[in-house]
């Protein structure tokens, strides 16, 4: 399952973009995974500039 | 019933510049946008060439925090080639900019909703017929002859209506700025930064803002973006380059260096400007070509409810006109995207030793090609049909 950081986020789209199912949505300062959509691809993860995404499935993969 | 002939989602560049056109044309607009705030925040290096933007409007003083005459570029190992820019550019203040751009189609006649979230779209027998929305949390639809989607990077309200929008990770650019303070640069000049150690498969921007200001900022490739992240790089940068400088504002922004997409239409719907991969994919510059492509979808919107045909065949002079306007130099210009973006340190090296050795004045953007062709042959086809309009 993907985890936000919901307070470090800057809502800026970049993972809504790339989600290849839709499952994110994003309002002004709302942002939310439709985790009953979501195929746990990660890549969310990675384009996230501020790494506000990670997943409880597999420790996080970026040294911050 | 319909409560409007046109309804535009997003108050960005694309959207203001639809809404004033279906407007203009008499239309019953609206323009939903979901953020408090047009124009912010501004997730844009804020960079526009005067010849663009002069295609629309004359510019106007207080949008410009600064007038760019020069570029810089620095190699990876630090090699400064100048080049005299070939027309004058600006910095824009996009607060102001775009503010004045929903401004100007407000006065043609356009309604605009902020916080004005849409979440679904109306579809009857195949047709977009108007949307679902959130304003300020509380759920509303509206009905429309015709749907504009100009609702940036994230695409969805294309999704909503069936177009495959979603990118390719090596088709964006993962994006950080922050905007300092107390920075001493040449205010006339754009200063960019290429190589791995600066900004894996993308570049750095040092951006003027006028008042010891500026916007620096990076893309990191998606492909690259599992190990390396845009902030951390740009923190770096600073600590090493411009120690004193204060960060006055800092946003993150994704830069969709795709092709345009395929279907920019459907029935009902028309997508445009960052939503529908509008941006170049050499330079990540997206309002001209947002700009453009928003007009022309407004214009088209008039002709096609005069005409009552808003199928994807009613539709078909917006990606016709799109393609003449410049959409056809977009996919030779994405191909030399993709080539730049895999040259290496040492040949962008050799390749900034090699112009530094020409004189300034023959540093024309043909002569940069033809350098980097020698090091990259495959890209000269590519440059060739690019400048050729092919
Ligand atoms: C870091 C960075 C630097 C850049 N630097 C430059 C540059 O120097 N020069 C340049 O030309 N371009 C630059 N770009 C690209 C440029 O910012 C975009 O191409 C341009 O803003 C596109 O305009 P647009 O109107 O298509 O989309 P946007 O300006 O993104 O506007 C889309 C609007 O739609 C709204 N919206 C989204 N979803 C919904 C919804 N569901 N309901 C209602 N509203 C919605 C958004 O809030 C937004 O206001 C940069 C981009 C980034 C990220
Ligand atoms: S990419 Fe990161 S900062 Fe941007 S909206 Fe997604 S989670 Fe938030
Ligand atoms: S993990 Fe993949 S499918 Fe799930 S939200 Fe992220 S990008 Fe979308």
């Amino acid at each position: 399952m993907i985890l936000i950081k919901e307070n470090r986020c800057d809502f800026c789209g970049t993972c809504v973009a790339v989600c290849p199912v839709d499952a994110i949505e994003l309002r002004e300062a709302d942002i939310s995974i439709i985790h009953e959509t979501c195929i746990d691809c990660d890549i969310c993860i990675w384009v996230c500039p501020i790494d506000v995404l990670s997943s409880d499935n597999k420790p996080e993969d970026k040294n911050d | 019933m319909t409560d409007y002939d046109v309804i535009v989602v997003g108050g960005g560049p694309a959207g203001s510049m639809a809404a004033h056109a279906a407007a203009s044309k008499g239309l019953k607009t609206i323009m939903l946008e979901k953020d408090r705030d047009i124009g912010y925040p501004v997730r844009c290096g804020e960079a526009v060439s005067d010849e663009g933007l002069r295609q629309f409007m004359e510019p106007r003083p207080e949008w410009i925090a600064a007038t760019i005459s020069k570029i810089r570029m620095r190699s990876p190992n630090n090699t400064e080639i100048d080049f005299r820019s070939p027309g004058s550019g600006y910095i824009l203040h996009r607060r102001i900019f775009d503010y004045a751009l929903a401004n100007r189609a407000s006065q043609a006649g356009v309604e605009i909703q902020t916080r004005a979230y849409v979440d679904g779209l109306i579809i009857e027998d195949d047709v977009v017929c108007g949307v679902h929305y959130q304003y300020m949390g509380e759920p509303r639809s509206l009905r429309a002859k015709l749907v504009i989607a100009a609702d940036g990077v994230e695409s969805r309200v294309g999704r909503m209506a069936g177009i495959r929008s979603a990118i390719k990770l090596r088709d964006i650019e993962s994006g950080y700025q922050v905007t300092v303070g107390n920075i001493d640069i040449d205010q006339e000049m754009i200063d960019f930064y290429v190589g791995s150690n600066w900004a894996p498969g993308g570049y750095l921007w040092v951006f003027p803002k006028g008042d010891r200001m500026a916007n620096i900022g990076l893309g990191v490739n998606g492909t690259l973006s599992k190990d390396y992240n845009s902030h951390d790089l740009i923190h770096n940068f600073l600590k090493e380059q411009y120690p004193q400088a204060t960060v006055l504002t800092s946003v993150c922004g994704g830069v969709p260096i795709a092709q345009t997409l395929k279907r920019i239409t459907g029935n009902g719907i028309m997508l445009t400007g960052d939503a529908a991969r509008m941006v170049n994919p050499v330079s990540g510059g997206g309002i001209v070509s947002g700009m453009h492509a928003g007009k022309i979808a407004g214009e088209v919107s008039a002709e096609a409810l005069a005409a009552g045909d808003v199928s994807i065949k009613g539709l078909e002079e917006y990606p016709k006109r799109w393609r003449k306007a410049g959409g056809k130099n977009h996919e030779a210009l994405h191909r030399i995207s993709e080539t730049i973006y895999d040259i290496s340190d040492e040949q962008l090296d050799r390749i900034a030793l090699r112009l530094s050795k020409t004189k300034e004045q023959d540093r024309t953007l043909l002569k940069i090609f033809t350098t980097v062709a020698r090091e990259k042959p495959r890209i000269l086809l590519d440059v060739t049909r690019a400048f050729a309009g092919l």
